[in-house]
């Protein structure tokens, strides 16, 4: 599948801004974040609102008329795309009533507590819905599976976390406190994505041996000997991308090494090891190395995903 | 709504005889000229006479060659446009409410004033059937010439879809799929006709016969003398005979 650089950016930024919205709330109410620094607050919830809009904003760029982008509210009946859409609406209330508590007086008790409940839940909702998307395509073999969503699930967050880790240790806050949650996340992120990989090849060949059936021929050998049109068409461009499909054991590699391997050593490993003065130099470059491995995984989520109409073209 | 109809009255859909067609493109060329100018008007093209050219197309004609499991081998020319699918998951993911299948004949359409060109429904298509026009910012797709069949400033033998209209071997059919009485759907019974990819779950309209059992000519084929290389002598008899065999005999 062609990766659209816009959806690139779409999933990644709004999938460590919603990773923050759906943990921090939670961390606060069991005092691992104090809501009393009002400073923090800000420091943790405005980012993660101007990422999601800037994530939002971005995933209608891509389209080819953004100025109709509100009808796609309306067909949430069928539409897990048009269900996105609302999650995103219906997590801003929320999100600013959190978020205005937090900044401004400083205390998140009583009321305030519901409203960071719904920011975790609507939060949590724009993920399963992302991932959802993806995973009811039955064309994409490779995205129609569980573990898809779970991989939307367990990304967000842990990216999530290592932003907030590496913004709270500015605020003086060791990120020993955070290391239960990250081995948690660091974990589940692990087994989602492997899981995701192992089955992959396995559930493109159950389509890609019996061609013949594209062709009314099932059961008979297919080559491919004329295609209708010389030059690239757009179901080739859109659906046929190869480039990363050539790299993809380098690329899960790096992917694996930055995205699950260096959180475990930065947020997992180091914090039982280093006092905090020394930490802030492991935690923010760690977050950066999580960040950019999380962005060559959402290219390589789509650059590695075939479709089953490259069948007929002959893609084995 | 993007809500698929429970059923729909008629199943109106094409019947293609993988058995009778000759690839020779005139359904992929008629279909351009009709709806050009028809429903999903403009099918714009980039650059279409010079490099890298591209444009939207309803159907397009894959030529293959298909070998059984016994080793036989021969050429399918194959036609590639909307099922018009019963389940048809390009409607449902549509998050706009423009694409939509219509209760009464089961024709899936594009509303192209509610498109916002998100392309997710060429996503969910398996069949490569939708195709994005990037001048306008819409997905098109096989209208089954919605504006001919109802069309009553035709003739009524006209009033079929551009390629079963043009197609010179017969080898595209146009009918109601839903009445077990009507042409179509005896040639269905009849022939086998197939859904394609059928394990996706989305029971496509549209039915391809698939091509008949082959019958071996193999041996009379091999003896026959245009196969054989053309020789100097091709034909020389009698006289000619002769002096042809007296000649390779002088040194």
């Amino acid at each position: 599948m062609h990766p659209a650089a816009s959806v690139i950016l779409f999933t990644t930024a709004s999938g460590v801004g919603y990773g923050i919205l759906s943990l921090a709330p939670l961390l606060v109410a069991f005092g691992i974040l104090p809501d009393e620094d009002r400073w923090l607050g800000g420091a943790l919830m405005l980012p993660a609102l101007g990422l999601v809009t800037v994530g939002l904003l971005s995933s209608t760029f891509h389209l080819g008329h953004p100025e109709r982008a509100w009808r796609a509210l309306s067909q949430w009946k069928s539409s897990w795309l048009s269900r996105e859409g609302v999650m995103a609406i219906l997590s801003y209330p929320p999100t600013l009533a959190y978020t205005y508590a937090w900044v401004s007086l400083g205390s998140v008790d009583g009321p305030w507590v519901w409203a960071g409940f719904a920011t975790v839940l609507t939060a949590l909702g724009m993920m399963f819905t992302t991932g959802m998307i993806y995973r009811s395509l039955k064309p994409v073999p490779a995205w129609a599976t569980d573990w898809t969503v779970t991989g939307y699930l367990t990304l967000g967050p842990l990216t999530g976390l290592a932003v907030i880790i590496a913004i709270a240790s500015g605020f003086g806050l060791h990120p020993v406190r955070f290391q239960a949650v990250a081995i948690v996340f660091v974990l589940a992120a692990a087994i989602a994505k492997n899981a995701y990989w192992a089955r992959l090849q396995a559930a493109w060949d159950d389509h890609a041996q019996n061609a013949g059936a594209a062709i009314a021929s099932p059961g008979n050998t297919v080559r491919s000997i004329e295609w209708p049109h010389t030059e690239a068409n757009y179901v080739l461009k859109e659906m046929g991308y190869g480039v990363a499909r050539k790299h993809a054991e380098k690329l899960r590699r790096i992917t694996r090494n930055l995205l699950l391997v260096a959180p475990a050593i930065v947020f997992c490993l180091l914090p039982s090891l280093l006092p905090l003065p020394y930490l802030i130099w492991a935690v923010i470059p760690g977050a950066v190395l999580t960040l950019a491995g999380v962005a060559i995984e959402r290219w390589l989520f789509f650059a590695e995903a075939k479709h089953v109409v490259s069948l007929y073209y002959g893609v084995e | 709504m993007t809500c698929l109809p429970d059923e729909t009255t008629r199943k109106l859909g094409l019947v293609i005889d993988l058995d009778t067609c000759v690839g020779c493109q005139a359904c992929v060329t008629n279909c351009k000229e009709w709806n050009t100018g028809g429903h999903m008007a403009p099918l714009t093209d980039t650059n279409p006479y010079g490099a890298e050219a591209d444009g939207v197309w309803f159907n397009r004609v894959h030529s293959y060659e298909v070998t059984t499991p016994e080793g036989s081998s021969r050429s399918l020319h194959f036609p590639r446009s909307c099922l018009h699918c019963e389940d048809a998951a390009c409607v449902t993911v549509c998050p706009t409410g423009a694409s939509y299948k219509r209760t009464s004949d089961g024709i899936v359409l594009v509303d192209e004033g509610k498109c916002i060109g998100c392309k997710l429904c060429s996503w969910a298509c398996p069949y490569g059937a939708r195709e994005y026009d990037v001048f306008e910012g819409v997905m098109k797709k096989c209208t089954l010439c919605v504006d001919r069949i109802y069309n009553e400033n035709l003739d009524q033998e006209d009033r079929v879809p551009a390629c079963v209209l043009t197609c010179p071997t017969g080898a595209r059919h146009y009918g109601d799929l839903n009445d077990p009485q009507s042409d179509v759907s005896r040639l269905v019974r009849k022939r086998g006709g197939r859904d394609l990819m059928q394990e996706m779950g989305y029971k496509p309209t549209n039915q391809y016969l698939p091509q008949r059992e082959k019958t071996n000519v193999a041996s009379s084929v091999n003896q026959s003398p245009a196969l054989a290389p053309l020789d100097d002598t091709y034909g020389a008899s009698g006289l000619l005979g002769w002096v042809d065999r007296m000649l390779e005999r002088m040194d």
